[in-house]
């Protein structure tokens, strides 16, 4: 397997060359991740926090539900929202499928589940902690839910990036909402496929290294971040 | 919080939205691996987008999903390769009238053992016959595309139910042109591809053309216009053009001036 080697040199030409073409790839693909992941925490968080406080019937069978759909094939998710977007869809008049629209949609419906999961627990666990103050001060759930998720916004930041991991890692769904046209839809994932079938493997395999290096670039922002944030907060 | 939530949805997804009408004149061609693995696209698009400034925006999937797509609106352009198919999507009213453009011819390349021994034949179907006696393995798109619909005809000029030895010698990969050869290759088995996909491939290890130049091995490429009757929102008059593009001379000349490793890959016979 001398792909191996001849892949690490391709790669590293890929990124010190910094090729326009390749460049283009990989800012969409951050455009189209990092939308969705806001996204989905914009929902995910408000939603995991009031289902970690709030207790209602049927809240055990939510949790559920929430933690079974954090197994969803990004196929299906792609499916989906393509039979939503296309022309013979209920949304097909808002013209949004092969765009990156539909891109950040469909990873958004992907990794919101599991934003929604694990910000239950995360923030569950932590009301524990505080339940007998917020009962004894009477507080409402709303606020209760609001004060923690702030509380744990550190811990948070973990669970924005394994949906961000999730979702800058799936080809399933993009490449069927997205349709992998070049200059228009063609993310990191996509193009790995696309050299992949020609049988470039080398490339194929170099271009998975460069979308490592653009996951190691995101998670060392958010954990610099955390770290400054965590030593203002408790210092 | 739902509205805020909502909002926020509805901010973020108009930041993106403008982006993609920008470029007002595009169209969406629904077409084959083929045609985009083999460089053609690359090779020929941008000339029709300097003339007209149409872009083309292809998606390039199997033929079956590709007609899939476009009966439910989603391209402009039909660009394929699967006649009996393509004329009925016609005759159905999908489209409005169906175009030769080009053709190439499909092949069977295999591992130089050959374990079947059909080396330098020139009649597909006894090839066939031979892979399916000596039980070799065969790997198929089993993908309803393009060169799986002219497989399955084959096996049955050739009287053999291969689908019955599913799993056995005979494997469905249910994947593209490229992924069936990464895996065929990986197997040693008999693959049937088309000729440009295969002169563009890169993995080929070992592998060569066993079997080609049988006439039923012909693989005629059509263009048709999707109809606007059924979706209204098929841009007909863009799409029209460049259909005009591609069979007139201009366009055929420059199908025919693709070369690969100085080797044309299609031949183009609009008429």
């Amino acid at each position: 397997m001398q792909e191996f080697n001849t892949s690490f040199a391709i790669a590293a030409d890929l990124i010190f060359s910094a090729k326009p073409e390749l460049l283009e790839i990989v800012m969409l693909s951050l455009r189209v991740t990092l939308s969705a992941v806001a996204i989905a925490c914009a929902i995910g968080f408000p939603l995991g926090g009031m289902l970690a406080v709030a207790r209602f019937p049927g809240r055990g069978a939510l949790i559920l539900l929430f933690n079974t759909l954090m197994g969803l094939p990004p196929v299906v998710v792609g499916l989906l929202v393509y039979m939503m977007l296309s022309n013979a869809g209920p949304l097909g008049f808002l013209q949004l499928l092969y765009t990156p629209a539909a891109m950040i949609i469909a990873q958004a419906v992907l990794i919101t589940p599991l934003i929604i999961a694990l910000t239950c627990q995360v923030i569950g666990s932590l009301f524990l902690e505080y339940e007998e103050q917020f009962k004894a001060l009477v507080v409402p759930p709303k606020t209760a839910a609001a004060a923690l998720l702030w509380d744990a916004r550190y811990g948070l930041m973990t669970t924005a990036l394994a949906g961000f991991g999730r979702a800058v890692a799936e080809v399933g769904a993009v490449i069927i909402v997205g349709g992998n046209i070049a200059h228009v839809t063609r993310v990191m994932t996509t193009a790995i496929a696309l050299e992949t079938s020609k049988g470039e493997l080398a490339l194929a395999l170099a271009l998975g290294f460069v979308l490592l290096c653009l996951a190691m670039g995101v998670n060392a922002c958010v954990l610099a971040v955390r770290a400054i944030g965590e030593k203002r907060a408790y210092v | 919080m739902i509205r805020k939530t909502l909002l926020s949805l509805i901010l973020i997804l108009t930041l993106f939205a403008p982006t993609a009408q920008a470029q007002e004149k595009f169209i969406i061609v629904q077409s084959t691996t083929s045609t985009q693995n083999s460089g053609l696209f690359d090779y020929i698009l941008p000339k029709f987008t300097a003339k007209t400034g149409i872009e083309v925006r292809v998606v390039a999937v199997g033929t079956g999903q590709a007609i899939k797509n476009a009966k439910n609106g989603d391209g402009d352009v039909l660009l394929v390769h699967a006649k009996p198919a393509e004329e009925k999507f016609v005759a159905a009213g999908w489209g409005l009238k169906r175009y030769d453009v080009m053709y190439n011819d499909f092949i069977i390349v295999g591992p130089p053992n050959d374990p079947a021994g059909i080396s330098g034949l020139k009649d597909v179907v006894a090839a066939l016959k031979k892979i399916a006696s000596s039980k070799s393995f065969f790997a198929s798109r089993g993908d309803d595309s393009g060169t799986n619909k002219k497989e399955n005809r084959l096996w049955k000029s050739a009287n053999i139910n291969a689908e019955k030895d599913s799993g056995k010698w005979y494997r469905e990969l249910g994947s593209g042109m490229g992924a069936t050869l990464n895996t065929g290759v990986g197997m040693r088995a008999y693959v049937m591809s088309d000729r440009a996909t295969w002169a563009k491939f890169a993995n080929k290890g070992d592998y060569k053309i066993m079997v080609e130049g049988d006439a039923r091995l012909f693989n005629q490429y059509g263009v048709i216009l999707v109809s606007n009757k059924k979706h209204p929102r098929v841009k007909s008059q863009l799409g029209q053009r460049f259909i005009n593009w591609l069979i007139g001379s201009e366009g055929q000349s420059a199908i025919g001036d693709y070369k690969l490793k100085g080797k044309q890959l299609f031949t183009p016979n609009a008429k």
